[in-house]
Parts: C-alpha cells; sequence; structure tokens
C-alpha cells in the first residue's frame, strides 16, 4: 500500500478501466433498447400499433400482476401495443406521475391507470387529457372521479356491505363482537369498504359491538401481528372483518393459534385464487370476489375503440362484484367456490 | 488508519499527503458520469423517435428535481463518510406540515418555514447523535427513517393533504418554451448544484468537509473541528430536505404520508452513480447532478423503447454495481 499521489500513468490506467465500465453500460443501454425496438413503433405516428399505457400501483402485488397479464392479452388480440409500468410502493405519487409524463412523451394513444392517490395525478391526468389521450381509471377512481374520461372498478361500497350482510347474517342472531382490520387510514379502498361493511353489518362506526381495530397496510404479517395484538385484549370475538384476503390469511392464523377458528367468522373481499382455496378450506367463511380481468379488458378495448373512431369512453362502470362461499346464508345470493376457483384471478 | 507514533515531523507528513489527496479529490471531474450520461442519450437517440425531443427533455429534469435535491444533501453526508435513510422521510415530514397548516387555514408563509425548520432540526439531530455521541450513521438514520415516517403518519392522521396555496406551489410554476416547459424548481435544482460546488471547492468548509471524510485522524491533527464540521454537514443537509419538501409539493400538489418511502435508496444511487465514493472524501457535486439524471433518463429512455418497469430496474440496478466497481478500481490503483 503506498501513500503517493497518484501518478499520471495510473490515472490512465483507471481512465481506460472507467472506459471500458462505459462502455458495457452502453452495451447495456443498447441491448435493453435494441429489445424494445423488436416490437415497439414509431412513436404512435403513421400507421403503427396503436400504444397504450399502463400504470398500476406497484409491479409485484398479485392483484396488479393480473390486471396487467390481462392488458397485455387485450392488447395483443387487438394487435395493440402494451407499456406496463408501475409505481415502486403503494403511496408513490412521483413514481406514478413520472410513468404518465413518460407515457404523454411516447405517444400512447391511452393511459390506463390505477391510482395511489385519488388527488396526487390530477394535473398530470389534465395535461395528458389535454393532448388528446384518454385516461381511464382502473381499480380505484380519482377525486373527482370526473378527472378521468372513465372508471373501470369494483363497486368497493357494495363490496364491503356484502361482506358485512354476511357476517352478520352468519351470527344468526347472536350479539356481535368485531375486530375490525383495515387497510391505511387514508386509502379512498380502504374507507369505502369499511363504510361498506358497516352499512351491511348494521352498526355505526362508534358502536360497541367494535371490540377492536388495526390497520394493516393490507398485508398478510401485519395483519397477524395486529390480531395476535388484539386478541391479547380480548379474545371474546365473533366477527372478523378484512379488507382483503391477505390480511383475512393473517387474521385466520393468529385465531388458529388461538383456537378460535370453530367461534369466529372471518370475513374477506378480492376474489384471488389462493383467497378462494382458503374460504374451500375454511380459514375463512367467505369473501368477495371483484374482477380485475375484466376492468383491464374494458379499459384496453375503450382504447382501441378511441384510435379507431375517436369515440371516448366516459363515466363510471362498476366491473362487479359476487360473495363466494361454501356456507350461503338465507337472503343473500352467493356462489360456492367451484364456481370461485374457475373465475378467480392470480 | 492510527498510528502510535505522534509528533512534528509525522504530523507535517500528513499534512502534506493530505493536501495533496485533497487537491486531487477536487480535481477528479464528473467525466465518468457525464460519459456515460451522453451515451445513454445517444442510445435513446437511436432506438426512440420521442426521447431527445423538448417536451421529453423538460420532464426528464422535472423527474429529477425532488430525488437530485434530496441527493444533494446526501452526497455532502457521503462525503463525510455517513450516509443517510432518513432524507425521504424528513422531506415526507415537511410535506405535511406544510401542507397540513396551510390545509387548515394557516398562513402559508408561516406554514412553509416551519416545514423548513422541522426538517433543518432533524438533520440538527441526527448531527448531534453521529458527530457528538460518535454512533454509525447509518444505525442513527434507520431509527431516524422510522420514527419520522410513524411520525408523519401519526401528524397528518394518515391522509394526504391538498395544496393550493401558490407560495408553496412555487416551484411548480415555469416558462413554457413551446413545447419545454422549464418549472422554476429546475432553475433552484441547477442553482443549489452550482452554489455547493463552488462552496466545496472554494471554501475552508468544503475543503474541511472532504478532508473528514477521507482522513478524520489527519483533519483533527491539523486542526479541523471535526465534529462541528460534521454537525454542520447534517443541519445543511437536513435544510436541503426542507427545500426539497418545498420543491415536491411544486411536483405533485399533495402531501402524502405514504410517498418517497424509495427516496433514501434513490439518492444514494444518483450518488453512486455520479462517481463518489461511499467511504468519503472523494467525489463531486455536479457528478450526483449528472447520476440522478442518468436515472430519469434511463427511466424515461427506456419507457418510450416500450420497456416494461422491471426491466427497467434490472438496467438501473446492474448500472449502480457497474459504478461502483470502477469506485473501487479507482481507489486501489489512484488513491491509496
Amino acid at each position: 500500500m503506498t501513500h503517493d499521489p497518484p501518478s499520471r500513468e495510473r490515472a490512465c490506467q483507471w481512465r481506460c478501466r472507467r472506459g471500458a465500465a462505459l462502455l458495457m453500460v452502453g452495451g447495456l443501454l443498447l441491448g435493453a433498447a435494441g429489445c424494445g425496438e423488436g416490437h415497439s413503433d414509431s412513436g404512435g405516428t403513421g400507421s403503427g400499433k396503436v400504444k397504450i399505457g399502463l400504470v398500476t400501483k406497484t409491479e409485484t402485488n398479485p392483484y396488479f400482476v393480473t390486471l396487467r397479464e390481462a392488458a397485455v392479452a387485450a392488447a395483443t388480440e387487438n394487435d395493440a401495443k402494451l407499456i406496463a409500468l408501475a409505481g415502486r410502493f403503494d403511496g408513490d405519487n412521483e413514481g406514478q406521475v413520472a410513468a404518465m409524463e413518460s407515457l404523454i412523451s411516447s405517444g400512447v394513444k391511452g393511459i390506463l391507470i390505477t391510482p395511489s392517490n385519488g388527488t396526487g395525478l390530477l394535473s398530470t391526468i389534465a395535461e395528458a387529457r389535454r393532448q388528446g389521450i384518454a385516461v381511464i381509471a382502473l381499480d380505484s377512481t380519482t377525486e373527482p372521479p370526473s378527472a378521468t374520461d372513465a372508471t373501470y372498478a369494483t363497486d368497493n361500497v357494495k363490496a364491503g356491505r356484502l361482506q358485512g350482510s354476511y357476517l352478520r347474517a352468519a351470527l344468526a342472531g347472536r350479539p356481535p363482537k368485531v375486530i375490525m382490520l383495515d387497510g391505511t387510514d387514508d386509502s379512498t379502498v380502504s374507507k369505502q369498504r369499511r363504510e361498506g361493511f358497516l352499512k351491511g353489518f348494521g352498526i355505526t362506526n362508534d358502536s360497541p359491538a367494535i371490540r377492536g381495530q388495526a390497520n394493516t397496510n393490507g398485508e398478510r404479517n401485519p395483519a397477524q401481528a395486529a390480531t395476535e395484538n388484539l386478541l391479547e385484549r380480548t379474545s371474546d370475538i365473533n366477527t372478523v372483518y378484512t379488507i382483503n384476503e391477505p390480511v383475512a390469511s393473517g387474521a385466520s392464523a393468529a385465531m388458529a393459534a388461538r383456537g378460535l377458528t370453530q367461534k369466529v367468522t372471518i370475513g374477506s373481499i378480492d376474489g384471488g385464487c389462493d383467497g378462494v382455496r382458503d374460504v374451500r378450506s375454511g380459514k375463512y367463511a367467505a369473501t368477495v370476489m371483484q374482477f380485475p380481468v375484466r376492468m383491464a379488458t374494458r379499459g384496453v378495448d375503450s382504447v382501441v375503440e378511441y384510435a379507431k373512431n375517436g369515440k371516448k369512453p366516459h363515466g363510471l362502470s362498476d366491473t362487479g362484484t359476487v360473495l363466494i362461499t361454501d356456507k350461503p346464508v338465507d337472503g343473500l345470493a352467493s356462489q360456492d367456490t367451484d364456481w370461485g376457483l374457475k373465475h378467480c384471478w392470480g | 488508519m492510527r498510528t502510535s507514533v505522534t509528533g512534528h515531523a509525522v504530523g507535517s507528513e500528513r499534512h502534506a499527503r493530505l493536501r495533496e489527496r485533497l487537491r486531487y479529490a477536487l480535481r477528479t471531474p464528473a467525466i465518468g458520469p457525464l460519459t456515460a450520461l451522453f451515451i445513454a442519450v445517444v442510445v435513446f437517440w437511436i432506438t426512440t423517435d420521442t426521447f431527445l425531443t423538448p417536451q421529453n427533455l423538460s420532464l426528464v429534469l422535472q423527474q429529477s428535481i425532488v430525488i437530485g435535491t434530496l441527493a444533494l444533501g446526501q452526497s455532502l453526508i457521503i462525503l463525510t463518510a455517513g450516509i443517510d435513510l432518513s432524507n425521504g422521510a424528513i422531506a415526507v415530514l415537511g410535506t405535511i406540515v406544510m401542507a397540513k397548516l396551510a390545509f387548515e387555514g394557516g398562513n402559508p408563509g408561516v406554514a412553509l418555514l416551519l416545514g423548513l425548520a422541522v426538517a433543518t432540526f432533524l438533520g440538527l439531530v441526527n448531527g448531534l447523535l453521529v458527530a457528538r455521541l460518535g454512533l454509525p450513521p447509518f444505525i442513527v438514520t434507520l431509527g431516524a427513517l422510522t420514527v419520522v415516517f410513524a411520525v408523519s403518519s401519526l401528524y397528518s392522521d394518515s391522509r394526504s393533504y391538498q395544496v393550493t396555496s401558490d407560495l408553496l406551489l412555487f416551484w411548480g410554476y415555469g416558462i413554457q418554451l413551446g413545447a419545454m416547459r422549464l418549472t422554476w424548481g429546475t432553475f433552484l435544482l441547477v442553482g443549489l448544484y452550482g452554489l455547493f460546488w463552488y462552496v466545496l471547492v472554494n471554501t475552508a468548509w468544503g475543503r474541511h468537509v472532504y478532508a473528514v471524510g477521507d482522513a478524520p485522524e489527519s483533519a483533527r491533527l491539523i486542526g479541523i473541528k471535526v465534529w462541528s464540521t460534521v454537525l454542520s454537514v447534517y443541519v445543511t443537509a437536513g435544510f436541503l430536505y426542507g427545500i426539497a419538501a418545498w420543491q415536491a409539493l411544486g411536483r405533485i400538489a399533495n402531501a402524502d404520508p405514504n410517498a418517497y418511502q424509495t427516496a433514501n435508496l434513490e439518492s444514494i444511487t444518483a450518488v453512486v452513480l455520479g462517481g463518489t465514493s461511499l467511504f468519503g472524501g472523494r467525489g463531486s457535486i455536479i457528478g450526483t447532478l449528472i447520476g440522478a439524471l442518468i436515472v430519469n433518463v434511463l427511466r424515461s429512455g427506456l419507457t418510450q423503447a416500450g420497456i416494461d418497469s422491471l426491466y427497467q430496474d434490472v438496467a438501473t440496478g446492474t448500472l449502480v454495481v457497474v459504478a461502483v466497481g470502477v469506485d473501487q478500481v479507482l481507489r486501489r490503483s489512484g488513491s491509496r
């Protein structure tokens, strides 16, 4: 180890190596961009394929993976090109804005977006529409919903109401003792499902029937930990509301560990294949299925339609909700898990 | 490295060696990252016909503003051989303080000053723990990240706030040149980098920052107040995170407690791509700006080329490893 100041020779040596590294980087970029070249066309101009952008909340959540795969399939069927981008995490407004900006630049005809935050993207959406791009919200609405041309989404209030009505009926007249496992406080979906549940279950936000509440970020591990902690406080519970299936799965694990499985009815929302299998195996009693494939397909179809004849889609469309359970209750339409496994996603 | 030998002769020899090393460090240009940026731009210019347009280039600049400002603070800290994992969280709390106070009918000017003050104060706390108590920066800022993120959620009641005040949105306004929109935020970003480049190269404080990062023991021996230099760096960085918060509101008129969760790593990425050494004491601030631009040029260019997000992450991650490889090569063949 010497302590000399670097000599010119060394500096050159370093420069040469750095040059090699830079060449590698250049090669990498060319390779990557070249891959894109293979199946991309000139930016939406001339007689190229219709370009459609999809911006999901995150890249790896199975729900959004389903959405993306369905959109790619629908685009292929229509001989259009789909560019799928995403935020890095739920709440990554900057990432979603940047993705939309890049799509605007690349000359897409339409953008399908699942907004992380109802108001975080408004000015970018307005800019896209100003440039004649159709913007369609999938899965969650913007605030106000009229900020986008159209919305294809689950009616989340209705989904919550179905779960609430089922869980109330399952009690068969016993007094309700509920744990509520929400997503995050500021998520629109979380609020709407909760509101729907309270309506369907027939209690208010400040009802003494609510024995505990926790925010779970919509994820399994925090949900399990939160349920364990709530059960430490009181295990006299008979009903669990969950915002989605990963949360229901966490809650059911915590219940099983305390031997409460028979005493407690857990409900959920999502309709993923894992969730339907969980309902089948009795981990939880019921789930409310939503239909991301329909959202993506209708979104892509609308953009293709717009590219063909200039007719923009508009308005709010409910893509449907179905209660899935093997223990149906009177007066509430539902499908069994056989049907569920045929129609589930993920 | 400490030796047991003390005395004037060694002291002055160290002094000379340190001066020599500093001179070298300050001369190191941002030529590497600049070349990479140039290659990327040329590649996307050849492979797409939508990348090299005035509109798209101005968007890439705007996309670099918040991370660029956070990376400036991160650069200063990394030059002192530290690291800051809490910068995104601090900026988010800044946005929440500014937006919530204004939303509840407070004076936007007061809200802004309080937001800047909170961010600066958090920089001070980090700095005291690192410089005064000698705790590892990684641990201190990891703790701060967790705490500050929770405080943001608590203080905001876990909801997001829309921003309508022109003062708070100022950096999002700008001038329109044809299809090109240059926001005031873009000018501020360039101005801040220019200012800090000048300060680091031409002032005693700047040289002290390099010195305490490169060889704290030698720096102490030649009379530099190591701890107060390090503290001043963390405070300055905190203030810059406050500015980043103000910039963020101009970019997205909404303060969301869940935002910028990966900004800490993204700012470190920009610093590393810019050729600054994670071991401290060597690097260029202009390199960091170019590093931030490289990340967004990649994202934008690969999107124009029709590449999905996950592949973009593969490219960015690979580039970071290559940059660190270059850094190691340089250290082995250069300043050691």
